[in-house]
């Protein structure tokens, strides 16, 4: 737990508002309802705003919890920089995109909701949070270190195969001092 | 359960068959009932005393049903999830009923049957059927001119705030946003209360019913009313509202259940000691008049003098063979910090007990720990701050069977600890190692068997390891037991435990990730043989 970060709050409601708009949007054209045309604005509308608030922003502290696919729309959501990065702007558009949803019955709701999260990004704006890309580590390959000293060139110093041979039937004769003492490597 | 409430609905809406002519209301009413159904449900099981209340007097007739009391966030979250879903259904139902009625009213043709039922009552404004009186306005302005319109866009909007900070993203970074915005509630119920009461549905009343049979009546609708005719123009009332009647039972409940966290908050709390341990970990020792907990128990604490409105949970860590009652609170937050900050500060030297923050304490509360003692073998698995709950089990093992030598029906424990780090071994490493003590002085080595499992560590630890392996005492927690590292092997662990104690049930207790909880009872239903049966408990904060 920490500080809170509103714009994490403000990405959850404005991907509810969208899904919002999109469903109020669909139903209005399927049912043939009296301006419609908003209902069909209400749809590519809320497909726009999915799209923008899928992929979740980095936490500025903590581990961020990725979701599922959002890799690809991290990337689009990057490219266009500053525009996105920039919660004052993404708090305008929300709310420049919810006004016409509120001329019809069935998207009232959706531009509402996205009204709502407007104003929780505006908080987050005010209070210096930008949005950054979850992008995948790079594997950061750790330099070899000093302690992997270059393996051995020569095989120990044994005394000749004859001595080493295992024999079973004088197990005390065939114990063998080691001509160089052993010692481990600090 | 809900599927048969809507089926009902949508087939037998017969007291308003009219209504039925004009829209498909009961895709709407259908819902409705559910949602009644479901918002009565919601309520009770946040009720943690009435649950523990339960818990306690079912306990003597069936273990099991006392069990599924503990999974009442779970069922808390699928009726949410209930009310989430025939919201939308009831919501999407009303645009259409609404654009109906609207059409009804803009289509001023006497030849259809939807206008003349539209202009019933238009004298009088008592006995109308439409609940849009004239054809001037719009569907959005009849939504925020109604009393069903206004407060349902208010219960909506409450709703989705809730739905939207119970994410499980956000209620786990920032509890408190999670808090405050899920007592919106009292917004939800209100509204959902006084939903009904502009008596929006119509329905035939039961005096017209006589005068004019819909199923007869209906396709005279040109001779209502005229001589000769034996039908006379319908009447329409509001139906009453119902949803009162379903909620009304849990919102007292709950009353009662704040009132009672509220009357527990005030009874003085002491603080006897206050111990700060490694790792950022704080013990607070306290004292409650007429406090009596069991083992693996949890209660809530507040401090008011940090946070008025905030209840955070925690284990307690202490036995009920002690004269008083400890948690260890990790420092990882706002609160937690700030009650660090009020209770030691940087103060070195020994506080005066009366410069110690007052606090609440509500509780405790059970859960699953509680029947450890009811098994003959028992195997208790903590991973990281998991472990907490064992605290009070071993601790109260330590009491009952080695100081007051009493026979406890559990005859064997086996404790796995998974730890991602050394730092948090400490406070529960010396409480392994007195209980270590104390049974190597009683010979009573083989009652407990604990295994400690470090599953990540650095290079430069694991050198330090490798170095002392064969010292007596394990190098990180100075038990004799030495820490393993990695992962255990469930599979043989179970299969060990199943060779060994032929013919028992074990219970497997697990404080931990979801993960590990799900492969522990894959494990417990596969091991669950003929003779031994492993039954698997949960604990979740």
């Amino acid at each position: 737990m920490g500080k809170i970060e509103w714009a994490m709050w403000a990405n959850e409601q404005a991907l509810a508002s969208g899904l919002i708009l999109l469903t109020g949007g669909i139903v209005g054209v399927a049912g043939q309802f009296r301006g419609w045309q908003f209902a069909a604005y209400a749809v590519a509308a809320g497909v726009f705003v999915c799209l923008l608030e899928y992929p979740r922003s980095k936490r500025s502290k903590g581990t961020s919890v990725e979701r599922s696919g959002q890799y690809c729309f991290t990337v689009c959501v990057k490219a266009f920089g500053p525009l996105t990065r920039n919660y004052y702007v993404r708090a305008f558009l929300h709310a420049a995109i919810c006004v016409p949803g509120g001329f019809m019955l069935a998207t009232v709701l959706g531009c509402v909701c996205l009204g709502i999260a407007s104003l929780i990004y505006l908080v987050a704006a005010i209070r210096g949070e930008h949005w950054e890309p979850i992008l995948p580590r790079k594997e950061v390959r750790k330099p070899i270190t000093e302690s992997i000293k270059n393996p051995p060139q020569n095989p120990p110093p044994r005394p000749p195969a004859e001595i080493r041979r295992k024999r079973v039937d004088d197990l005390e004769g065939a114990a063998y001092d080691n001509p160089i003492s052993v010692t481990d490597n600090e | 359960m809900c599927f048969i409430i809507f089926k009902y609905h949508h087939k037998s809406c017969c007291f308003e068959p009219f209504f039925r002519k004009l829209l498909a209301l009961s895709w709407a009413r259908a819902p409705a009932a559910c949602l009644n159904f479901n918002c009565m449900l919601i309520l009770l099981p946040v009720c943690r005393n009435l649950l523990t209340l339960l818990r306690g007097s079912i306990q003597c007739c069936s273990r099991t049903a006392a069990r599924q009391l503990d999974r009442n966030l779970t069922f808390h979250k699928l009726v949410a999830y209930m009310i989430a879903f025939h919201t939308a259904v009831h919501i999407v139902a009303h645009l259409f009923n609404f654009e109906y009625f609207m059409d009804a009213q803009l289509n001023r043709n006497s030849s259809l049957l939807p206008f003349i039922l539209s202009e019933i009552g238009t004298g009088d404004n008592a006995s109308f059927l439409n609940p849009i009186r004239s054809n001037e306005t719009n569907p959005t302005i009849v939504m925020f001119t109604t009393i069903a319109g206004l407060t349902g866009v208010a219960i909506t909007l409450a709703l989705i705030l809730i739905i939207t900070s119970s994410m499980e993203v956000i209620r786990r970074s920032y509890f408190e946003v999670f808090w405050y915005t899920h007592h919106l509630f009292v917004i939800f119920f209100i509204g959902l209360v006084f939903h009904g009461f502009g008596r929006i549905v119509r329905g035939q009343t039961a005096a017209s019913l006589k005068t004019n049979i819909p199923d007869v009546c209906a396709d005279q609708f040109e001779d209502w009313g005229t001589n000769g005719s034996n039908c006379a123009v319908p009447e329409f009332a509001g139906n009453p509202p119902m949803t009162w009647k379903w909620v009304v039972g849990p919102m007292i409940l709950y009353v009662c259940e704040r009132l009672v966290r509220i009357y527990r908050s005030h009874q003085k709390v002491v603080i006897t000691k206050v111990v700060m341990h490694p790792s950022k970990t704080l013990e607070l020792q306290m004292k409650r008049k007429g406090f009596h907990m069991e083992v693996g128990q949890y209660v809530f604490i507040q401090c008011p003098s940090v946070s008025r409105l905030e209840w955070h949970p925690f284990t307690l860590t202490s036995a009920p063979e002690e004269d008083y009652f400890s948690a260890h609170i990790r420092i990882v937050g706002d609160w937690t910090q700030a009650l660090y900050e009020a209770c030691v500060g940087d103060k070195t030297e020994p506080q005066e007990a009366w410069k110690l923050p007052r606090l609440a304490i509500d509780g405790p509360f059970g859960t699953a720990s509680e029947d450890v003692f009811r098994y003959e073998v028992v195997m208790l698995v903590g991973a990281g701050i998991g472990v907490t709950p064992f605290a009070s089990i071993l601790k109260s093992v330590w009491y009952k069977r080695i100081q007051n030598n009493q026979d406890v029906f559990t005859k064997k424990i086996y404790f796995y600890w998974l730890c991602p780090e050394t730092e948090a071994f400490e406070w529960f490493a010396d409480l392994l190692q007195s209980l270590e003590g104390q049974m190597t002085e009683k010979g009573m080595t083989d009652f407990l068997s604990y295994n400690i499992y470090l599953t990540r560590w650095k290079e430069t630890e694991a050198a330090h390891f490798r170095v002392h392996h064969e010292a007596e005492n394990d190098p990180i927690t100075g038990l004799k037991q030495k820490t393993l590292y990695g992962k255990p092997n469930w599979d043989n662990e179970f299969t060990n435990i199943e060779s060994k104690h032929p013919g028992t049930k074990a219970g497997v207790f697990l404080c931990g990730p979801p993960a590990l909880g799900k492969s522990l009872e894959k494990q417990c239903l596969s091991h669950s043989e003929a003779d031994v049966k492993f039954i698997f408990n949960k604990e979740n904060f």
